[in-house]
């Protein structure tokens, strides 16, 4: 058996044709997509696009109707239990057990995954300090916030040392803060080594930590690339000229429309927004705006955000549900 | 684009560690996940009140608020006669906290981190067993010790009492794939709530545990003699002295209630046991 890639990075994760049928519903409908050695997927979908199902598919945890996936060279129907040792989760909600304190739930899943107890109180420590939870060690869950929670919960998914991660919707209903530091950890991570699968449906987080993005709607992957090859399908980027006299406004938009004919005026923010194909465009308007004397504030391109990308690839906004799906779901 | 032939990917991530195989790291298994268990009961010592405040309870109120009004015909009183009826109810609340504590880790999606680990998928079961088994050994010995307080006495030697007490715990096996079975059906801690304690209260009231079933009408007499509750009531005061002779008129499982207490548990234990693990199966596949 070879994979075939298109460069030599060994891929730690391929999913491969999976299918998962509950009854009627196809949660997910043929999603195949490759993770190469040290990089970050993002996983980007609405609720309900089949994030989820195809995570537990790839963690052992739920059955393919169909197709594979294989993580670390392992198949999940062939060979789970290795799937199992090379591999963390953590799951939507922060599966930790609130009754035990921060430590003896290290100390739990590191002796079920069979490490010996010394290896596991070592290596506890190391992940409580590592996560800002050092102090909180001795305390008992419950009295834990949201984001300790969260970071417990990833401090319990390393406790192995797998050199592959799935983390679903990791920030999800964290604060800002909390999620800007969850961040920095997965990129520690990924730093030294870690292959992360992660899902979202914030477009932010996929743009700030993913080297490639799928984006799935339906159960279907309907596109997938680097933020930057998204941003790019998805149509044009605008010109956007701000002047800095309003009264030059109209002098501005006179020249802008000679170049490209689509031009959006806002008066109040004195700025001119044009549909554009590129950069030549931009040089052009600048060096005519110069010889007409027009002084500017500010003159750039902007690329489409994820955002936009995901509207005009699905028609829908990534935070909205997908309409359907409420009613697919109790079927 | 090119497209190249790489290896197998696994020949170059680097090997994990195979997990140490067999009965030593099963049995660590079994006892990290009891341990764990245990803690939440130090945590939350009110998990331990359905086998001490509430048999407790029990006991102080049959015996002495209805205790006068209930004819025995026990040699050794009401107070004696009561105390292996309200043991084998709690015995069959094992369930209760099987089903509680299982059904809580479902919902809590800690059954979905156990089973995203390389460990046995029977471990988690089994664990719960030896716990809940741990967790009624303690209010047998509460009882035990309550009875005493009260006037109860073991009066026909350590061997029968010894039996006694391992018929109590071999019927809490069996009830304990009951509590499997309904922790892994129900969608939510307050159903299964609902579910214990309307079927479990009815149970183990229409038995010989706190009144003779003599003076029941003829139906329920029947029903409650021949209620697995009852054989193991009959033959805890057989076994420890508690009840005068069994009237000639009581069924046929109550003049041999020894056996039929332990025909019971393994009955019990036969026909929940496979319909348990199905439905935890079901529930942790999809």
């Amino acid at each position: 058996m070879f994979s075939v890639t298109r460069s030599n990075t060994p891929l730690a994760i391929e999913a491969i044709d999976l299918v998962k049928r509950f009854g009627e519903f196809t949660a997910v409908d043929h999603v195949s997509f490759d993770v190469p050695q040290g990089t970050v997927l993002g996983m980007l979908g609405p609720n309900g696009a089949g994030k989820t199902t195809t995570v537990r598919m790839m963690t052992t945890l739920s059955e393919p109707t169909s197709g594979t996936a294989r993580v670390a060279g392992f198949d999940v129907r062939q060979q789970p239990d290795a799937v199992r040792r090379s591999m963390g989760l953590t799951g939507q909600a922060a599966s930790v057990d609130e009754l035990l304190t921060g430590r003896q739930n290290l100390r739990l899943i590191g002796e079920l995954y069979g490490l010996p107890t010394k290896q596991v109180r070592t290596l506890g420590n190391e992940l409580l300090e590592r996560f800002s939870l050092f102090e909180a060690g001795d305390k008992v869950v419950r009295d834990y916030s949201g984001g300790m929670r969260r970071r417990l919960d990833l401090a319990v998914s390393l406790i192995a040392a797998p050199p592959v991660l799935f983390l679903d919707e990791p920030t999800t209903g964290l604060d800002p803060r909390s999620r800007t530091e969850l961040w920095d950890v997965l990129r520690g991570l990924v730093r030294e080594g870690t292959t992360l699968l992660l899902t979202t449906q914030y477009l932010e987080e996929a743009d700030q930590l993913a080297d490639n993005i799928v984006v799935i709607d339906h159960g279907k992957v309907i596109a997938e690339g680097t933020a930057l090859q998204l941003k790019d399908r998805s149509g044009k980027a605008s010109l956007v000229v701000t002047v800095s006299d309003g009264a030059q406004l109209a002098e501005a938009e006179r020249i802008l429309r000679e170049i490209v004919p689509d031009v959006h005026v806002n008066s109040a923010a004195r700025q001119l927004t044009a549909a554009t194909t590129g950069l030549s465009d931009m040089t052009t308007a600048a060096g005519r705006f110069e010889r007409a004397g027009l002084e500017l504030d500010d003159i750039g391109l902007k690329r489409p955000s994820l955002d936009d990308v995901f509207l005009s690839l699905t028609g829908h906004r990534a935070e909205d549900a997908t309409p359907a799906d409420s009613e697919e779901m109790s079927v | 684009m090119t497209t190249t032939i790489t290896p197998p990917a696994h020949q170059q991530i680097e090997p994990r560690p195979a997990a140490p195989a067999g009965t030593a790291s099963y049995l660590r298994q079994i006892r990290t996940l009891a341990r764990r268990n245990f803690t939440h009961i130090k945590r939350q010592p009110e998990m331990l009140s359905d086998v001490t405040i509430q048999p407790i309870m029990f006991v102080l109120l049959f015996a002495f608020v209805f205790g006068g009004s209930i004819q025995t015909g026990s040699p050794a009183g009401y107070r004696e006669w009561l105390l292996p009826g309200i043991m084998a109810q709690t015995m069959a609340f094992a369930s209760f906290v099987v089903a509680l504590g299982l059904n809580n880790d479902l919902q809590k999606g800690i059954i979905d981190r156990f089973r995203s680990l390389p460990m046995s998928r029977s471990s988690v079961l089994v664990a719960r067993s030896v716990s809940s088994l741990a967790h009624s050994s303690i209010g047998v010995a509460v009882m035990a010790v309550t009875g005493l307080i009260v006037g109860w006495r073991i009066r026909n030697g350590f061997g029968n009492a010894i039996l006694a007490f391992a018929l109590l715990l071999l019927f809490g096996f069996a009830m304990i794939w009951v509590g499997i079975l309904v922790g892994s059906v129900m969608r939510s801690v307050e159903a299964v709530n609902g579910v214990m304690f309307s079927t479990m209260f009815p149970i183990t009231f229409l038995a010989n545990t706190f009144a003779p079933t003599q003076n029941m009408p003829l139906v329920l007499r029947k029903i409650a003699e021949w209620n697995p509750i009852s054989s193991l009531v009959q033959s805890l005061r057989d076994l420890w002295g508690n009840d005068g002779p069994i009237p000639t008129t009581a069924s046929w499982p109550l003049q041999h209630s020894i056996l039929v207490s332990i025909a019971w548990s393994l009955l019990l234990a036969a026909i929940f046991a496979p319909l348990a693990i199905r439905a935890y199966t079901k529930r942790t596949t999809d």
